[in-house]
């Protein structure tokens, strides 16, 4: 049960995806500029990363090492497809503003991640419960930056109005850096400052440290 | 299982083989079982740009104020395909299965654009297009023509819509573009949409000649009613709405067409 657990609920901050891997940074930048596309995009990649690294789990013992890779891309790229028709059949609007980001999900670092680093050794069971548990803690970021960006960019959260901006009339005036990409490096870079300081073990090790400034003993 | 050599070239092909063909099942199966519902969303989104542009339909509403569906106030629109060369519509073509845009890339099909014409950076303009007539009592009530051209990133492409006198415009929107969220991305907010009814577009002259203006002129100038606000902070974007709304109303665009029609219409 624990080791279910722990695969579970690891990835949501021992083991963040986004924070400590700094993986799928891309769709993270891209889509979380309103909350209703990045739920689209979370509720996306859940499926995906679940399914694949259940169906991955599932042939791991037949897959001939030399084409693994390939094989984990085309069952990875095929339910993207799925999930792509399925948004443009059923959310025509959202998957008009989603583009092609929901097609990107196939270069999201994290399910082909988590296919060969984890669905590959272990049974589908918890492979998928280590999938579900990567795209919740992928998905909780996306929604922290969503949360931050939308209301202080265009003054909306889901579309509502929250903040009537001053271009309709209102008080607020909009953040326009934070409806582009670099705003989202910054909320992400102070998740990881809060995440780390939280907790300790999460700080890397510096590569080097500056050696003490001597020279000036040597002047004098 | 365990005996089988998963590494061995028979299993390698076997497990290529059957992956592809189970992958592609399951693709081509939610692609050809989903197409129907794909189709019905496009052409209910691109009803829905013609509606908001002629002002129809209210922004992010999917049914009309008095209650009917975006279908029924369709269905008062004649969709026509029109030779943009000399302003008439050609009766034997199909405007549902033509593509404008895609023909525009056909050399057979459309006209190479000079750079003194190319105002809207087209490159290259088809020589039909369709046009969309609402008529009211045997006169002509609404004209939305497709209009498009470059901004700032890439192609606007959008619908403008012209009043019965074919002289003022009664809307324009956008349903694709490229444009910065908060700075060009504007030409999708409701408050700067609402100041292009009553815009009017011809100069006396008869040429085209909407401007996008930092500082409004005079209002009893002869320019301030072809003028619209500028939007802040994204130069680009407004020049290239300006030019494209010019272009497509102007002599290389629907201009034939809509002298045509003010002429028949008395």
């Amino acid at each position: 049960m624990t080791q279910q657990r722990d695969v579970l609920v690891d990835p949501i901050f021992n083991n963040n995806p986004i924070t400590l891997q700094v993986l799928g940074i891309c769709s993270a930048l891209a889509v979380t500029i309103s909350m209703t596309q990045t739920l689209v995009m979370c509720l996306a990649v859940i499926f995906v990363t679940t399914a694949s690294s259940l169906v991955i789990s599932l042939v791991r013992n037949r897959l001939p090492t030399n084409i693994r890779i390939i094989v984990q891309m085309t069952i990875i790229a095929s339910l993207v497809i799925v999930v792509d028709q399925v948004l443009q059949a059923v959310a025509y609007d959202i998957s008009k503003s989603l583009s092609v980001f929901v097609g990107l999900i196939i270069t999201n670092c994290i399910v082909l991640g988590r296919a060969e680093a984890y669905a590959m050794q272990n049974g589908p069971w918890l492979s998928a419960l280590d999938g579900f548990g990567n795209a919740i803690g992928y998905s909780l970021i996306l929604i922290g930056v969503a949360l931050v960006r939308e209301p202080l960019g265009a003054g909306t959260l889901m579309g509502y109005e929250i903040f009537t901006p001053v271009s309709n009339g209102g008080w607020y005036h909009t953040n326009g850096m934070l409806l582009l990409s670099p705003s989202a490096f910054f909320i992400i870079g102070l998740f990881i400052w809060a995440i780390r300081s939280w907790k300790k073990d999460q700080v890397e090790a510096p590569e080097y440290e500056i050696a003490a400034n001597v020279q000036y003993r040597e002047v004098m | 299982m365990a005996s089988i050599d998963k590494d061995s070239l028979t299993n390698t092909f076997f497990v290529a083989i059957v992956v592809c063909l189970v992958c592609s099942v399951v693709v081509s199966g939610v692609a050809v079982a989903l197409k129907p519902q794909q189709l019905l969303n496009k052409e209910l989104d691109q009803k829905q740009n013609i509606l908001r542009a002629a002002g129809m339909l209210d922004e992010g509403a999917v049914v009309a104020p008095d209650g009917r569906s975006v279908d029924e106030l369709f269905s008062e629109f004649t969709v026509h395909v029109v030779d943009l060369n000399t302003g008439q519509f050609i009766a034997d073509r199909d405007p549902s299965s033509f593509d404008p845009i895609k023909s525009a890339k056909d050399p057979a099909q459309s006209t190479k654009l000079s750079n003194d014409e190319d105002i809207a950076t087209l490159r290259r303009r088809e020589n039909a297009s369709i046009v969309y007539i609402k008529r009211a009592e045997g006169k002509l009530d609404k004209l939305v023509i497709p209009v498009r051209g470059y901004g700032l990133w890439g192609t606007l492409f959008g619908y403008l819509a012209l009043d019965s006198d074919l002289q003022t415009i009664s809307g324009l929107g956008f349903y694709q573009h490229k444009e910065t969220p908060g700075l060009g991305g504007e030409v999708d907010n409701p408050k700067w949409k609402r100041s292009w009814p009553g815009v009017t577009l011809f100069d006396a002259s008869g040429s085209a000649d909407v401007r996008l203006v930092k500082r409004r002129s005079n209002s009893t100038s002869a320019v301030a009613s072809r003028e619209v606000d500028a939007l802040s902070g994204a130069t680009f974007t407004t020049r290239g709405v300006q030019n494209l709304v010019n272009f497509w109303t102007g002599e290389l665009g629907f201009g034939p067409l809509i002298h045509r029609l003010k002429a028949s219409n008395g």
